[in-house]
């Protein structure tokens, strides 16, 4: 066992255990806190895959504002689970069952997987120009209009979020 | 053995970098209350020693000795917890701040990016601190807080963007070396809508005058600081000033030339050329700290929907225009 | 050296545990949650195949479902904050007024 391997190990057994734990709390905020704890987790192994934009960027978008907007929903709408109601729907263990033959399926599918034609952009050419001005130079020169679509994707849903919050005042108490 | 040598050199470099802050972080407190009160007409805290040099210590000791007191249906865990978040990402951020030529303790790729990173992660500690103190004043102190601050991390991020299309990367020692070649060796006079920018969002990123609302004591008590007392409300109190020296930083380095000084003064002056540059870049930061005292002791604060308004409204579009303007000039002109 | 192999692996487990949490989960967060869990399965897959096969189209790809993720939750929220207002629950078996 390597130095690396060992390290990639923590990181495994970690994510899959905080991913476990997020899905079966009935408190949301604690479910919100250990999804924080496996976001850093997976952003520690984006920078074992060379790719430390990327682990910026999981902190930032995903634990630093998708999270908090997951967050203040909770605490504003003040949404808690009723204390005696079971958290799981009545099938579990069907589902669980069925569950687990899929994933036995699928590991073993990619426990076989092997690597396709490599690609042009090698690991050191990523580390001597950055990872960012690489990413940036295939973004904006390869796949220009899917990132101009991308700014509607988002420019949209930035509108419709505005209007659908907005209590409507000329309709009753609803 | 090499790897041995390798981590002595970078825990003396981390317990250096520490120490000296904690340092700074005390005396800005005893300098804050010194200088605000001068302005005022009044002396500051001068009964601790010579000119109320060790009030900082005297304030530790206090903190350290008062009851910790938890609310009573308060999430136990969560309030435990929450200062510490506040705070670790704020330490953090400081191991990848160039203080001088070279002496840097991460040399990371994305350095800026890094501490936008660990601001976002400690909006975290303020909201679970309202959310967990059990108390509608703390709860509300909290959000409107956090709601601030995400709000004015959009419009940071922006202004800093145009700094990465004009030095052409995001390491800081890279930014500083590009400004070293640009004339006036700064940023700030040619990029002074991003400057401005940056430093209003500064102001409202550490929950200070003027957007200090949330902790102000007229009104929802403290805030999200309310049910904390003792060391845990020191804990938040160090992660403030350790917040202000590090937007503090990033100003001097993003847009004042961080450890150099501008080419034609060392024409005119040149044995100024060699003083070391960690004092170039201290009084640089100095000058920024001094500034967010002066703004405190001067400027009447906002209400939560006019501070949201600016950030939204003014801000934004400011330095988007900024960005265009930055893009436009980097691609006809330089 | 770590093989692609426990890296897809990684991947397939922490999507099945997000399927599972979304299929199972009688709270409305939790589903969106689980939602999340599966995106970045997804997102670990991409940027490891990436990493190993050395191209840059698998990191654009994650680029843009991090993109897509937040706008999508973001407009998910809302609708949530808006059934909400209609009906004061957070549980799926409430929402029943098409059942026949």
């Amino acid at each position: 066992m390597t130095v690396q391997q060992l390290f990639f190990g923590y990181f495994f057994v970690m994510i899959l255990a905080l991913s476990l734990v997020v899905i079966t709390r009935r408190n949301l905020v604690h479910a919100v806190l250990w999804m924080l704890l496996m976001f850093v987790h997976i952003a520690g192994l984006y920078l074992f895959l060379n790719a430390e934009f990327f682990a910026v960027i999981q902190i930032i978008v995903y634990a630093g504002a998708i999270l908090v907007m997951f967050l203040f929903v909770v605490m504003l709408l003040r949404l808690k689970e009723e204390q005696a109601l079971p958290i799981f729907v009545r099938g579990l263990h069907g589902r669980l069952f069925v569950g687990l033959a899929i994933l036995l399926v699928l590991v073993s599918m990619a426990a076989e997987a092997t690597k396709g034609p490599m690609g042009q952009y090698s690991i050191d050419y990523i580390q001597r120009h950055s990872h960012l001005k690489v990413l940036g130079t295939v973004l904006f020169n390869d796949f220009v209009y899917p990132f101009l679509i991308l700014g509607f994707i988002l420019f949209v849903p930035m509108i419709g979020v505005v209007v659908l919050a907005l209590k409507r005042r000329s309709h009753g108490p609803s | 053995m090499d790897f041995l040598i390798e981590v002595i050199i970078n825990v003396i470099k981390v317990a250096v970098v520490f120490g000296v802050t904690l340092l700074h972080v005390a005396y800005a407190t005893y300098f804050e209350r010194k200088v605000i009160g001068r302005m005022q007409c009044r002396l500051g805290p001068s009964e601790v020693g010579p000119y109320g040099i060790l009030q900082p210590f005297a304030d530790m000791f206090k903190s350290l000795f008062k009851e910790d007191i938890i609310p009573a249906r308060a999430d136990k865990v969560v309030f435990f917890i929450a200062p510490m978040i506040v705070l670790a990402p704020t330490m953090t951020s400081l191991s990848v701040i160039p203080f001088s030529e070279g002496f840097i303790i991460a040399d990371i790729n994305v350095g800026i990016l890094f501490i936008l990173a660990c601001a976002s992660l400690s909006v975290y500690g303020i909201i679970l601190a309202g959310w967990s103190s059990n108390s509608k004043y703390a709860f509300f102190g909290g959000i409107r807080s956090a709601a601030q601050v995400i709000s004015y991390e959009i419009a940071m991020g922006i202004s800093l963007a145009s700094v990465f299309l004009m030095a052409g990367s995001v390491r800081l020692d890279d930014i500083v070396k590009a400004q070293y070649d640009y004339p006036f060796s700064m940023y700030a006079p040619h990029l002074f809508i991003g400057f401005v920018v940056f430093l209003i969002a500064a102001f409202a990123e550490t929950n200070r005058t003027p957007f200090d609302l949330p902790e102000a004591e007229t009104e929802l008590v403290a805030g999200y600081l309310t049910e904390y007392s003792g060391f845990r409300y020191a804990l938040f109190f160090l992660s403030e000033y350790v917040a202000m020296f590090i937007m503090s930083s990033i100003m001097t380095l993003c847009f004042l030339g961080g450890w150099t000084i501008p080419k034609f003064v060392t024409d005119i002056l040149p044995f100024l050329g060699s003083v070391p540059g960690i004092f170039w870049f201290l009084m640089k930061v100095y000058f920024f700290i001094f500034l967010y005292y002066w703004v405190r002791a001067t400027v009447p604060r906002y209400r939560f929907d006019q501070l949201m308004k600016i950030g939204w409204k003014v801000l934004i579009p400011l330095s988007l225009f900024n960005l265009l303007l930055v893009a436009f000039v980097k691609r006809f002109i330089l | 050296m770590v093989p692609l192999n426990w890296y897809l692996i990684l991947s397939v487990m922490l999507f099945m545990v997000g399927l599972f949490g979304f299929l199972t989960r009688r709270n409305m967060i939790m589903l969106f949650i689980s939602v999340e869990i599966m995106l970045n399965a997804i997102n670990i897959s991409l940027i490891a195949i990436s990493h190993y096969l050395q191209d840059m189209r698998g990191q654009v790809l994650a680029f843009f479902v991090i993109a897509c993720a937040a706008a999508g939750v973001a407009v998910g929220l809302v609708l949530l904050i808006a059934a909400y207002r209609n009906k004061p629950t957070i549980r799926l078996e409430d929402f029943d007024l098409l059942k026949g």
